[in-house]
């Protein structure tokens, strides 16, 4: 029988037995839909990260004190006092590839205006910490060189400090003093809003204070949580990260044998891990969805063997005008073939409206290409593969006791 | 054997053809040693009683089966050393079948159940398939059912349709097994005029029937008992099936 023919047939066939051939789909619609929209999340989260971490720049580096702990070796606290402002001010005076420098103590707690208060975390930072982490003052001004050099009680705060504390967003707040932990602090300045990051991160849940406030009358400490650089280029990354290693060993007066005793990440490496883990989740994902589509190419074959049996007289006559085995076996295995690409098919379109539906509350996706046609290449594979056994049965039938079945 | 048959072309030869069926440990011998030739145009009944064997020598004849031993020639060509795939091609190009139970495909048209055995035939376009389909839906009086579906029809229209089904590929052949079997009197008479009209235009019948009465409409009669022939013989007295329905009481109306 011709191609066209047994499509026609099959497609007859199909058509025959509406409501069974839907449900014999179901399982490879769902199946299919859930790898699409896995995949679309998958991929969404990762442009998404990826593109906010660009905009942090991508020239951005960051200095942490303990050597590079990713061999898993537990270090004592005292290994993580190691950034002082000694390297910070070698840094400033030495480094010819940064472009700006702060370092960074932090420290958690409750912040109070009257009767109200909330959480947050307080940054103490240098000037330049605005222009690496690209902060904008909305109203009033950021803080001075001069505020550092005297440990000012001052601080610019984010928007949801603003509406936790005075109650409404867009409040004008500078010049009123806010206390955190019992600290007066004055508020000189308001900043603009960046929102949520993708780890559901309130961003505008800062308070940033001159780093000699934080040191000296907050985390009471003399040695930084890390140092923020950027790089002038992104393109010379790695030449300032040389440069940087060379500047603090000698300021911790390392000999040759001694290693690192801080470590420094690029913006780019942070991306790529970010990357690799992104793809080790949707990889899980995507297998977990996998099985699904293994357990509704058995459904179909399931079904398929039901209608060989129930079309056993139809095979028998066939054969009696003149099907050949492979006429009959072909006919079963496009049927089982074209089910499961419509399945596919309408697998895809509800992944595609699932994928909406994700970015409509709030998870970025983005249905990647490759999955559809993926999904669609799986879907022909399972017709085949599960349509193959009931094809067959139904091609090994004897005719004559075929088309005497009843 | 009459001077007239010697120079008509052979069409079916069958030489001691055997059939044994293993059941069990037993062995049933459904034909033991069945030999005859059936030449171009002849009208054969082959009748016997119920297990006598007709339906196991129609599978032979219809290369649904293969002999256990001896030969069997169709219409010039050795069937019984032939792979499945091989008789299948054979079926349908030099075989027409008509089943008891008519065997339409449901929820099928006329013309697309007349069309079956040509979609296994690559040679025709559907062009053509759906011409020689109609062609042959008008040759057996249904040329105004065309686009009826199996089960809008009534039991002889559905037989006329295995019939066209079963002239549609212009066989060597039409093999007719029990063919008035469900039909009522009037219907199974007009079953008979037109096998007749399908004699006269020249097609080669062979019809197994348990009903002896049947046996007077066609040219030649086999007899079979037991897996093998009893009687042979040529009907010279062929009865008009039409002019016997005339004499048949006029239909009830209901
Ligand atoms: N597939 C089979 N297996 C075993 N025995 C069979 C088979 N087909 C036919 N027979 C036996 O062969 C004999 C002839 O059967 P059949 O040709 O159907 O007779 P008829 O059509 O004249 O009634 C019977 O005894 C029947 O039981
Ligand atoms: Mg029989």
């Amino acid at each position: 029988m011709s191609f066209a023919n047994l499509i026609r047939v099959a497609v007859k066939a199909i058509l025959n037995n509406k409501i069974r051939t839907l449900l014999s789909m179901l399982g490879i619609i769902i199946g299919v839909a859930a790898v699409i929209i896995m995949m679309a999340i998958g991929q969404g989260s990762k442009m998404s990260i990826r593109k906010e971490l660009s905009k942090m720049g991508t020239n951005l580096l960051s200095i942490r004190p303990g050597a590079d702990t990713r061999g898993g070796v537990r270090l004592d606290p005292s290994a993580m006092q190691t950034l002082k402002v000694a390297d910070y001010e070698s840094i400033k005076e030495e480094a010819t590839l940064a472009k700006y420098v702060s370092p960074e103590v932090t420290s958690s707690g409750q912040v109070i205006y009257g009767a109200k208060n909330t959480m947050t975390t307080i940054y103490g930072e240098a000037t330049e910490y605005m222009d690496i982490k690209l902060w904008v003052v909305e109203q009033g001004d950021c803080f001075t060189e001069e505020d550092i050099k005297k440990s000012a009680k001052v601080c610019v705060v984010g928007k949801t400090i603003v509406e936790e504390l005075f109650g409404d967003k867009d409040y004008n707040c500078v010049g009123k003093i806010i206390r955190f932990k019992s600290i007066p602090f004055r508020v000189v300045g308001i900043l603009k809003s960046k929102g949520y990051n993708n780890w559901g991160m309130d961003q505008d849940n800062v308070m940033i204070a001159p780093y000699t406030t934080v040191m000296k009358r907050i985390a009471a400490q003399t040695y930084f949580s890390g140092i923020n650089v950027s790089a002038v280029t992104e393109e010379k990354s790695d030449a300032c990260i040389e440069e940087l290693t060379a500047i603090l060993r000698k300021s911790h007066k390392l000999k040759e044998e001694n290693e690192n005793d801080f470590t420094i990440h690029s913006q780019q490496e942070m991306m790529e891990t970010m990357s690799t883990t992104m793809d080790t989740i949707t990889i899980i994902l995507v297998v977990a969805a996998a099985f699904s589509l293994l357990v509704a190419g058995i459904g179909i074959m399931n079904i398929m063997l039901v209608s060989v049996t129930e079309r056993t007289k139809e095979i028998g006559l066939r054969m009696s005008v003149g099907a050949r085995g492979r006429d009959i076996s072909r006919q079963f295995l496009i049927e089982a073939v074209i089910i499961s690409l419509s399945g596919g098919f309408l697998g895809v379109m509800l992944g595609y409206l699932g994928s909406y539906g994700a970015s409509k509350i709030g998870l970025p996706s983005s249905v990647p290409l490759w999955s559809v046609i993926l999904s669609f290449t799986v879907c022909a594979l399972i017709g085949l593969l599960f349509g193959y056994i009931p094809a067959r049965k139904a091609a090994r039938m004897d005719p004559i006791e075929a088309i005497r079945y009843e | 054997m009459s001077e007239e048959k010697k120079d008509r072309k052979v069409v079916i030869e069958l030489q001691d053809v055997k059939r044994d069926f293993k059941v069990g440990d037993e062995t049933v011998h459904a034909l033991r040693g069945v030999s005859f030739k059936i030449y171009e145009g002849e009208f054969v009944t082959i009748m016997g009683t119920s297990g006598s064997g007709k339906s196991t020598l129609l599978n032979q004849l219809g290369c649904l089966d293969t002999p256990t031993s001896g030969e069997y020639i169709l219409d010039g060509v050795p069937v019984r050393r032939m792979k499945r795939s091989e008789r299948a091609v054979l079926r349908n190009r030099k075989i027409g079948f008509v089943f008891q139970n008519y065997n339409l495909l449901p929820k099928t048209t006329a013309v697309e159940n007349v069309e079956l055995p040509l979609m296994y035939n690559t040679k025709y376009s559907a062009k053509q398939r759906r011409a020689a389909a109609i062609k042959a839906l008008e040759a057996v009086g249904l040329g105004n059912r065309l686009d009826h579906k199996s089960n809008q029809m009534s039991g002889g229209q559905m037989q006329r349709v295995a019939i066209a089904r079963a002239l549609v590929n212009e066989p060597a052949v039409l093999l007719a097994d029990e063919a008035t079997g469900n039909l009522d009197t009037r219907t199974s008479f007009e079953m008979l005029v037109l096998f007749q009209r399908l004699h006269r235009e020249g097609h080669t019948i062979i019809f197994v029937t348990h009903n002896p009465d049947i046996a007077q409409y066609s040219s030649r009669n086999i007899m079979l008992r037991d897996g093998k022939i009893r009687e042979d013989v040529e009907n010279t007295n062929i009865r008009d099936a039409a002019a016997a329905l005339a004499e048949l009481p006029a239909p009830q109306d209901d």
